[in-house]
Formats: C-alpha cells, sequence, structure tokens
C-alpha cells in the first residue's frame, strides 16, 4: 500500500515538472551567472545601498534624490517601470556587508547604486560579486577599490574619481597655490580617508614637500588633543589635511584651533565633509578651511532640469556633492539594461554577466558629471578635482 | 604549601604569563619612547590634561553604571542614553536659540545653569521612565533578562532621539567665557577643562557625601545590601531603586553638559562609546564601588590620552592613537587577571553574586 502511494506521487511529481518545464517560456537563459526575468506589469527593481542614517546622512541622501531623479526622469525603461529599493550601507564595513545580504537575498534587482562610503565598499562589493550582482558607486573614491590586487571585485564600478586623481589635486593646490613645504595627514581608518591622505602625503613628498607626521584617529573618537599634540610635537606642520567624516572631522578642526603649535596651521579636509550639516559640526573653528572635492560646476540643459527638480522635490540646494555622480550612476544601469535585455513579448529577460560586460564597455556615455569611459576596473569617472573654501557656512570654489 | 600549588590551574598559570607579558611591553615600550623623547614637556602636559578631563567624564557616567550595579545587580546598558538625551535635548531648545539670540554671551552663567538644569532634568526623567517601564516589572526575573532589556532600551532611545531631532551632528555654542586658555602654575591650561575637571570632582565629593551621610542614602546602601530585609526595616525599596537611578542618570545629565562644553558638538549616537567605556571604568575600578568607578573613570581617561604616545611611540607602532581603544581594554584585561574584582572592589558574596 505504502509503495504504491509511493509511485503516485513520484508520477505526480513528475508530471508537474514536465508541465512546468513546457509551458514556461521559450526563452532559455545562456547568461555564464543567469538572468533576471520581469513579467509584463512587474517594475524593474534596482537598489541603492547609500548613507541615509547617522552623522553622515546628508552625503548618502543626497546622491538617493540623485537616483530617484534619475527613476523619475527615465520614467520607464523598456515599457517597465523602475523600482527603487533604498538600503542604507550605515558609512561602515558592517553596514555595507548587511546592505549587500539583503539586497543579493532579493533575486528580482538587476544593479546597484551604491555604496556611499568606500569602508562600506570593500565588504559589499565582495557580496555582490560573488552572488553574481553588479554595483555602480557614485561617491566611493578610495583607491583600493578598482585596483585589482587590492579591494576590487568583478562587478564593482564607479562614477565618482579615484582619490589618487584628489589626492595629488590637494598635494598641488596646497604647494603651489598655498605656498606651504611642510604638511601633515591624519585618517581614521577607514579605506576612504586612508587611501585618500596616503595619496596626499605621497604626491606632497613627491613634489618636494616635506610630510612631518602621518597618523590616524579611531571612528567614534571624541578626544583628539593627543594625536594632535603629537602632529604638532612632530613639526608643527604648515598644512594639515584631514579627509575624514563629519563627526571626527568636527572633533579635530575645533580641537586644532586649542592645540599649542597649531594655531596657524591652515586646516583642509576633503569631499566627505562637504555637506550643510560638516559646516555646522566645524562651525567657527572651520572659519576660512580648504576642502578637496568633486568639481560641480557642471553645465547644460539636463543638469539644470535636475536641479529644477531636486528644488522643487526636496525643497533645498542639493545637500552634497554626490547627486550628480548617482543620477549617471543611475542612467548607466539603465542604458545596459535596454542595451542587453532580451524581449519577450512584454516580458524581459537580462543576463547578469551581459549586464556586467555592458557596464565595463561603458563609453563615452554623456552624463552630468562629463563623459564617462569605463576601464576594465570600473573607474569610469571624468575625474575634474576643485578645492573649496568654508566661508560663513558656505562652500565656495577657489581652485583651479 | 603542595596543596596550594595543586590548585593552580594551568588557565592561571597561562593568564598570568599573559599579563607579564603585556607588562613587559608597556615597560620596553615606555623605555624606549623616554630614551626617544619625541614630545617636548608641553605636549606631555597637554596630554595628561586632556586625559584628566576625559576620565572626569567617564567617571560621572561610571557613577551611574556602579549605582544600578549596587542596587539592582544589573548593567544598565541604556545609561549613555540617559547621557545624550539631555544634553541633546539642551543644545536643541536652549543652547542653539540663546546663542542665536545673544542671550548665551550676554548672561553665560544664567545659560550655563539652565542648560545644565534641563539636561540633568530630561536625562533623569528619561532614567526613571526607563526604570519604571522596562525594568521594575523585571525585577523578579533571571538577571540575563533585565540585561537584555537595558540594551533594547538602549537601542530605543538612540533610535527614538534620532526620529526627534534628526541624525545630524549639532553643533553646541561656544562660550566665550570658556574659550582659550588659563595659565596654572605657568601651564597653560583649556579653561574648559579646567571646568570639567572642577565640576566633576565636586560632583564626586557631594555623591559620596549623599550615600554615605544623609538619610535617603542609608536607604539605598540597605537596599543593596539586602532588598528583603530592607523592606522589612520599611524601607520603600522601589523608592529608593527610583532615587538610585535618578541619582546616576543626573551625574551623566551633567557629564553630558560637561561634554559639550568640551567638545562642542553633540549627536544622538554620542552615548554609545562612552557609554561602553565609563561601563569599562566602572568595572576597572570595582563595579557597586562609587570611589572605584570614578578612580577607574580617571585611569581609564589618562590611559587613553598618555597611553598611545608612551607605550606605543617608542616601538615604532604607526598611528600609535588609533590604537587607544587597545590600551582601554588591556588596561581592564590586566586588572581583571590580576584583580578580578577591579581596583577598589570588594570580593562579592556568594549570595549576592
Amino acid at each position: 500500500m505504502k509503495k504504491k502511494l509511493f509511485v503516485i506521487l513520484s508520477l505526480l511529481l513528475l508530471a508537474v515538472l514536465a508541465l512546468s518545464a513546457c509551458g514556461g517560456s521559450k526563452f532559455e537563459c545562456e547568461d555564464e551567472i543567469g538572468c533576471v526575468t520581469y513579467g509584463p506589469d512587474e517594475p524593474i527593481r534596482i537598489a541603492s545601498a547609500l548613507v541615509i542614517s547617522g552623522p553622515n546622512t546628508d552625503l548618502g541622501t543626497d546622491s538617493q534624490y540623485g537616483v530617484e531623479i534619475a527613476i523619475a526622469f527615465k520614467e520607464t525603461v523598456l515599457g517597465h517601470e523602475i523600482e527603487l529599493q533604498a538600503e542604507d550601507d550605515g558609512c561602515s564595513a558592517e553596514g555595507g556587508q548587511a546592505a549587500g545580504q539583503k539586497i543579493v537575498s532579493d533575486p528580482t534587482i538587476i544593479g546597484v547604486v551604491g555604496t556611499s562610503c568606500s569602508g562600506a565598499g570593500v565588504p559589499m562589493s565582495k557580496v555582490i560579486s560573488d552572488a553574481g550582482y553588479a554595483m555602480v558607486s557614485p561617491s566611493n573614491t578610495a583607491p583600493s577599490l578598482t585596483s585589482p590586487d587590492e579591494a576590487w571585485n568583478p562587478g564593482y564600478l564607479r562614477t565618482a574619481h579615484n582619490d589618487k586623481v584628489q589626492g595629488k589635486a590637494m598635494a598641488e593646490f596646497a604647494l603651489n597655490e598655498l605656498g606651504v613645504t611642510t604638511a601633515a595627514a591624519i585618517h581614521d581608518g577607514d579605506p576612504y580617508t586612508e587611501g585618500l591622505a596616503r595619496v596626499f602625503a605621497d604626491e606632497f613628498e613627491a613634489m618636494g614637500g616635506t610630510i612631518v607626521e602621518f597618523t590616524a584617529v579611531n571612528k567614534g573618537d571624541t578626544d583628539m588633543r593627543p594625536v594632535l599634540a603629537a602632529v604638532a610635537a612632530a613639526g608643527p606642520p604648515e598644512f594639515l589635511y584631514y579627509p575624514v567624516f563629519t563627526a571626527e572631522g568636527g572633533f579635530l578642526t575645533k580641537q586644532a584651533k586649542e592645540v599649542s603649535g597649531l594655531e596657524d596651521t591652515i586646516l583642509s579636509a576633503a569631499d566627505g565633509m562637504i555637506s550643510s550639516a560638516a559646516a555646522e559640526a566645524v562651525g567657527e573653528a572651520g572659519e576660512g578651511m580648504y576642502f578637496s572635492g568633486p568639481d560641480l560646476s557642471f553645465s547644460g540643459g539636463v543638469y539644470e532640469d535636475f536641479i529644477a527638480k531636486y528644488i522643487e522635490d526636496y525643497g533645498s540646494e542639493p545637500i552634497s556633492v554626490f547627486h550628480a555622480h548617482s543620477f549617471d550612476a543611475a542612467n548607466m544601469i539603465f542604458a545596459c539594461i535596454e542595451e542587453v535585455a532580451v524581449q519577450d513579448g512584454d516580458t524581459i529577460h537580462i543576463g547578469r554577466q551581459d549586464m556586467r560586460t555592458c557596464l565595463y564597455a561603458t563609453s563615452g556615455f554623456e552624463g552630468i558629471t562629463g563623459t564617462l569611459t569605463c576601464d576594465e576596473y570600473g573607474d569610469c569617472a571624468d575625474p575634474k578635482i576643485s578645492v573649496s573654501q568654508l566661508t560663513g557656512g558656505e562652500y565656495t570654489p577657489i581652485w583651479p | 604549601m603542595l596543596q596550594r600549588l595543586q590548585n593552580i590551574s594551568f588557565l592561571d598559570i597561562a593568564l598570568w604569563a599573559l599579563g607579564a607579558i603585556i607588562i613587559f611591553v608597556v615597560i620596553w615600550g615606555t623605555v624606549a619612547t623616554l630614551i626617544e623623547n619625541p614630545y617636548p614637556a608641553q605636549t606631555w602636559v597637554e596630554t595628561v590634561v586632556a586625559g584628566i578631563a576625559q576620565g572626569s567624564l567617564y567617571a560621572l557616567i561610571a557613577i551611574g553604571y556602579t549605582l544600578v550595579y549596587g542596587v539592582l545587580f544589573m548593567i544598565n546598558f541604556a545609561h549613555g542614553e540617559f547621557f545624550m538625551s539631555g544634553i541633546i535635548t539642551a543644545t536643541i531648545f536652549l543652547a542653539q536659540p540663546m546663542k542665536a539670540s545673544g542671550f548665551l554671551d550676554a548672561h553665560p552663567v544664567i545659560s550655563i545653569s539652565l542648560i545644565a538644569v534641563t539636561a540633568i532634568l530630561v536625562s533623569v526623567g528619561i532614567a526613571l521612565l526607563t526604570e519604571r517601564v522596562a525594568y521594575r516589572p523585571l525585577r523578579k526575573a533571571p538577571r540575563l533578562v533585565p540585561l537584555i532589556t537595558a540594551i533594547g532600551a538602549s537601542f530605543f532611545w538612540q533610535y527614538f532621539f534620532r526620529g526627534l531631532y534628526g541624525s545630524e551632528v549639532k553643533s553646541f555654542p561656544q562660550f566665550e567665557a570658556l574659550a582659550g586658555k588659563a595659565s596654572i602654575l605657568g601651564i597653560p591650561i583649556l579653561k574648559s577643562h579646567i571646568i570639567v575637571i572642577i565640576a566633576a570632582v565636586l560632583m564626586l565629593i557631594g555623591l559620596y557625601f549623599f550615600i554615605m551621610k544623609t538619610k535617603v542614602g542609608k536607604s539605598i546602601r540597605a537596599v543593596a545590601e539586602n532588598k528583603d530585609v530592607a523592606a522589612l526595616m520599611g524601607i520603600n525599596v522601589d523608592r529608593a531603586v527610583a532615587i538610585t537611578f535618578a541619582m546616576g542618570s543626573a551625574m551623566a545629565g551633567i557629564a553630558g553638559v560637561l561634554f559639550a562644553l568640551v567638545f562642542r558638538q553633540v549627536h544622538f549616537f554620542m552615548g554609545f562609546i562612552p557609554g561602553i567605556k565609563a561601563f569599562t571604568a566602572a568595572v576597572l575600578g570595582g563595579i557597586g564601588s562609587v570611589p572605584g568607578a570614578a578612580l577607574g573613570g580617571f585611569l581609564l581617561g589618562m590611559f587613553e590620552s598618555v597611553g598611545p604616545g608612551l607605550f606605543l611611540e617608542g616601538l615604532g607602532i604607526p598611528a600609535p592613537h588609533q590604537l587607544k581603544d587597545v590600551i582601554a581594554f588591556t588596561l581592564l584585561v590586566l586588572v581583571l587577571i590580576f584583580r578580578p574584582q577591579g581596583i577598589l572592589g570588594e570580593r562579592l558574596a556568594v549570595e549576592k553574586a
């Protein structure tokens, strides 16, 4: 009796399997990694993984607005609407890991715009890469992320500049424009801050300057006086570069003014601290500080429409610097979907490897931030760096 | 004699060896640094004073951990949030508007008093609410239960205040009277550091007398000794516990104000790390002991501040200041190896532990 039941059940199971195999579409996925299929009324799903909590919220929220505007402008891709799943990278390794795991557990997501912070990008790009997905970061700038010997993973690209460019620009600015000869750099152990500080220090020395101290603080530290006193004792330097984030940068700026020896040192930081929140955090102590960052003097009709839409939807001028980069990142993904998707009536199939190949082959892509051409390790930016000065709570571009 | 030797386990020997190695490395690093002598005297003075100021903040926060532990034998992980809640509220509703209107610079003493009172009231309010809602119903539960609840309460308050005030860093205005340095015995020291150290020491002495000399303090000590017997003696246990929470969180509220005076920056997450550090300080000094918490706080602040430059610089370690947390927690490990009850802690009787 039992045997009979078993045979019947097995036959039923076989029948079901056979039916489902015949009953499906004619499409056969030949992609090495696999395909994503969107049915007739299903939206195309992309994810963002940007920092939307904590002291660096401005940085990520601004980028997320860029993605949302890109979706609003695009309206549909191949007749499908676009749906955004917004995740938080927390601007930390743990946050990046968690956001990555959450995204790859959803098989309907075709591409990711993220992360904001390089520190989150390192673990997340591994997770995303292993799962066969593709990600385009609007604001990771650490050199290691596109260096195959370090943290690069297949499927990772970025529209932000590589900090090899930013660090060099800041060193040039300090030596040639300000005429200083001694400098110190402080990072917080994050891949972004460490990479940028390292490039700055190397370039500064290569151009004939002297680095008196290259040191680090911890994320979450509040009392920076011991490390600043060590910097002062080593020089004191004429120029101090600390490309860190808002909270630590605020403490460093205020306390640098109170450490003997550093009263006349010129203070400077980088794009992680160009935001209204960072301007408030440094307060009066940051008056006259210099900041390196992407050159935002974009032009063209699309950018004007973008800014108009930004102000209309979010009620303010852009609150940080990478909104245009994330707009371009999202559009790169849309362009590739359109290129590689196989249409089958109203259903579309997208191969994940095709998607990656297409993204890396991006060439001469006209974005807001310039003409983007990706190299084999995913550096797509058309990098232009400028230096701004903070006066009266406003960042004013002064160089080049 | 042989009996005693047999009682020493392999683990004890391994721990002692670990402790000996750490101490050796510390001494070696210190000697190397002193020979190399990379810093002028002024740098050492600044570092030491910064360490004492940071240590006073740890001490004030650590008091809250130790008081609650002494009475309830629970680790109140939400204590860092009591610290944050008061000052973040006072910054937004008092300090920033007062700075904008010019009142702060015109009447600095009134302003700072108002800010301090508000911060204390909010901190105490949050603490009493947490105690009433989250801890009191669990008083008879196994000890792990309130511990986990405390972690939950900590997250709740963090994200409650994030939702309320936003997640940006908020700047606390500079008091003109406290800007710059004053000279003490010919050594220039930041005025804000002087205020923090004096205020912290006064608060700690005041609290010690409150616990040891007043009737209410006596009732708290009685409850700490044995809740059931204290209740039989006519002491209202719930009231004593509530007062304990109020005292601890008032200290945390003051610590918040002092933190803001020194660092001039507040944030919803600012309580987390000082909370962990102050807990470390409380364990270091001997949890349950008020003078122990104060001593632990000062020691921890000093080691964190002076340690990287003194112990690690000489060993040629790059970026030593990044390792200050390693020093703080290594100090804790060392103390726990050689004196598990903490520096001033008493060995707890079996029934209490």
